[in-house]
């Protein structure tokens, strides 16, 4: 299936997806009075803007002078090519503790590397501790938010979910009452984990330290409780110095929720006495992406989510009709370098109407990058048939204004004398769907033009 | 930016290749409405398209010679203009990739949205006339976030643009208020066939706005958006008119009440 079939699927619940729409918009406002209330709001933006785009111009500087300042720190330092590698390393890392249980907090980079089924399969019990996260791994689905992996699920859903895994009363959908239950079942996971893996947000070269943003105090309480803890990033997390983490903190969390900043941000730089940090740094694409002048900006990304909640189509379709790891705008950019083939038709999932543009904490032409990668899917034969010849023909009718003139006559008397059964099957017209097509006139304005025989006429 | 020399300036009419066809009344009303500010403008019959929609579709190769072909009909002039945003847009942001000749580059820079011309070429930003009714005004994103012919609400709490102003100045006209002032309308080009679902959804989204809050005319600066919401207005047989907002004004100012002040018929625009 492809985007338009998922989104199809989503929207055939016209209840649900209205309730979707509703509560993405609703965060989507609170950011707004988030950054309505900060008057340098765009200053902002353009600084972090360009504190990424330097730090991607010399990123191999700076990666290598924050490996020199981890390792300083006692931090063990990894470098993946891949997915595969990355998966590989941290599994080596907990063989060689003798570990087998492992507590995580939110990272869409182990999503991406699908470290989960990994871990399972060679014998390692991995659980996610944010509360969105381990709703969605308790039904054996994938986030469909960055930020809210699960806001494709109603609280009468999680009380399902909870029910059958977590044995709350059946029925039970009471926000406090189910959090509750999360929170007692995730304390003993916190208390027997061996190994606490956590993203990054930032990793600041000049220290060597990593800083890891949470609502939940997850991250903090796994780390603290074990005695390994993984961090696992991509290269594009690097920011220069400390002093400019002040600028993405202020921005990250009113982009993503409108919260002024998150509950937690937390300094991760030296292992406790016995204790063992490692740092894994994964390209699996990213280099690649860097390199293509047009795209390179979209690793600017910090992973607010604001794109997502302000995109009318994510917004009526849900994260799942994306179908990877990134869903919405910022997604249908970083996918097509993954897997241009099976991401073909996320670029086509926008209208191109530019919101995700403007509340790209961090200035990211999103907009203008999937009309590149439409571009570039054409030029590799990825388009459906029909659009392909459907756009060649156009393009030599409308190159021929004789052609063009004569081929809008038949369209539009076409249109008149058909019966309107024929001219609106929807077997062939999906916009007859839901919509009327425009009442075809006699006189095209060209024609009327024309008979305005008195009015001078143009270069003709 | 006037010289004050009496050579008129020469515009030429760019009308949309669906309105063209379909739309024949927003030309007209353009055409006309141009003439009652002022300016005769020219139809040069030789076009066409601006191209956009095979470009959105990825296939700006294809497009190519429609570019050239548009640069070519509209180089005599000293403006293009088009009562659409969108298609303005286009020409001013993707007719990079072909070659920038003299007559490339001039047609971009002097090519404009009806109202950006009305407001910022004419120096119009009151139109006399009257039209009592509830008018609700859908934000075209090409023009908005494009164009940059309104604020946006990304940016902005203060919903203030080029046409809501234009349409508080005619006489009994009334805006709705709208829940949501820029969401998009899903119509997005061949997106509204090959993502009909949700398009569809966001149309009557769109719609349903506008009715909750009273609106009797429904307009735009763009008839694209329009052409989307007009089909689900009347699918939905809903009590609404939808018009280009080139028909409103120009149907205001039928019987002009005051002469329209603040532009100098005839004078030429330095470029």
């Amino acid at each position: 299936m492809n985007h338009p079939q998922r989104a199809a699927v989503f929207t055939s619940d016209a209840e649900r997806t209205t309730w979707h729409d509703e509560t993405l918009w609703f965060v989507r406002q609170k950011r707004d009075k988030a950054v309505y209330a900060i008057p340098e709001f765009q200053q902002l933006r353009q600084l972090a803007s360009d504190i990424k785009e330097h730090t991607l111009s010399r990123l191999d500087e700076y990666l290598e002078q924050f490996e020199r300042n981890a390792q300083a720190n006692g931090v063990q330092v990894h470098w993946a090519a891949d997915a595969a590698e990355h998966n590989r390393i941290v599994l080596g890392i907990m063989r060689g503790v003798g570990a087998t249980s492992l507590v995580k907090s939110k990272s869409m980079l182990t999503e991406e590397c699908h470290l989960n089924p990994f871990l399972v399969q060679n014998g390692i019990a991995v659980v996610d501790t944010d509360l969105g996260e381990r709703i969605v791994q308790l039904r054996e689905e994938a986030p469909s938010h960055l930020v809210l992996p699960a806001i494709h699920l109603k609280k009468e859903d999680v009380g399902e979910t909870f029910h059958l895994h977590l044995g709350t009363p059946k029925g039970e959908k009471d926000p406090q009452a189910l959090t509750e239950a999360a929170r007692l079942h995730l304390r003993e996971k916190f208390l027997v984990g061996q190994v606490a893996i956590t993203g990054v947000n930032f990793a600041i070269a000049e220290t060597g330290a990593v800083v890891v943003c949470t609502n939940e105090g997850n991250a903090d309480l796994g780390v603290n409780l074990a005695q390994v803890h993984i961090a696992c990033m991509g290269l594009e997390k690097l920011i220069p110095r400390t002093a400019d983490l002040g600028v993405f903190t202020r921005l990250l969390a009113r982009s993503a929720t409108g919260q002024p900043v998150t509950t937690y941000t937390s300094h991760f730089a030296k292992p406790a006495p016995g204790r063992q940090i490692h740092i894994v740094i994964v390209d699996n694409g990213r280099t690649r992406q860097l390199g293509r002048p047009d795209f390179r900006a979209s690793l600017k990304c910090i992973r607010c989510g604001a794109c997502m909640n302000t995109c009318p189509v994510y917004r009526r379709s849900g994260g799942h009709s994306y179908d990877f790891t990134v869903p919405g705008p910022i997604g249908a950019i970083l996918s097509p370098n993954i897997d241009l083939h099976q991401h073909s038709s996320l670029p086509f999932a926008s209208t191109l109407c530019g919101s995700c543009t403007d509340v790209c904490p961090v200035k990211i032409d999103i907009h203008t990058q999937l009309y590149k990668w439409r571009q570039l899917i054409a030029q590799a034969n990825e388009l459906p048939a029909a659009k392909k010849w459907g756009m060649k023909l156009l393009s030599s009718v409308l190159a021929r204004p004789g052609v063009y003139r004569f081929g809008g006559k038949v369209a539009r008397e076409g249109l008149r004398l058909l019966p309107h059964g024929l001219t609106h099957a929807t077997a062939f017209n999906p916009w007859a769907k839901a919509r009327e097509l425009p009442e075809a006139p006699k006189q095209s304005f060209r024609e009327w033009f024309e008979q305005q025989s008195s009015i001078p006429t143009g270069q003709a | 930016m006037r010289n004050g020399q009496q050579t008129p300036m020469k515009v030429g009419l760019f009308i949309p290749c669906y309105v063209d066809q379909f739309y024949p009344q927003l030309g007209i009303a353009t055409y006309q409405l141009l003439e009652k500010l002022g300016v005769r403008a020219d139809f040069p019959r030789q076009q066409t398209c601006c191209g956009q929609p095979m470009a959105n579709t990825g296939c700006e190769q294809d497009a190519k010679p429609v570019y050239r072909h548009f640069a070519r009909t509209f180089a005599g002039y000293d403006y293009v203009v088009a009562p659409s945003g969108s298609c303005v847009y286009h020409v001013r942001k993707h007719y990079d990739v072909v070659e920038q000749t003299p007559e490339v580059q001039r047609v971009r820079q002097s090519t404009y949205d009806l109202f950006d011309f009305i407001t910022s070429v004419l120096g119009v930003t009151e139109l006399p006339g009257r039209f009592p009714h509830k008018v609700g005004l859908h934000l075209s994103c090409h023009g908005q976030r494009g164009l940059h012919q309104a604020n946006e609400s990304e940016m902005t709490p203060v919903r203030d643009g080029q046409l809501s102003r234009l349409l508080r100045s005619v006489d009994g006209l009334a805006l709705t208020e709208l829940n949501r002032n820029d969401e998009c309308c899903g119509f997005g080009g061949t997106f509204c066939i090959t993502e009909e679902a949700v398009s569809a959804r966001m149309g009557q989204d769109r719609v349903q706005d506008h009715l909750q809050n009273g609106t009797e005319v429904l307009t735009g600066g763009d008839m694209s958006c329009l052409m989307h919401l007009e089909g689900i207005v009347r699918r939905r047989q809903l009590p609404m008119r939808v018009l280009h907002a080139a028909e409103i004004f120009n149907a205001a100012l039928a019987q002009p009440s005051k002469p329209v002040s603040t532009f100098v018929p005839g004078a030429v625009v330095a470029l």
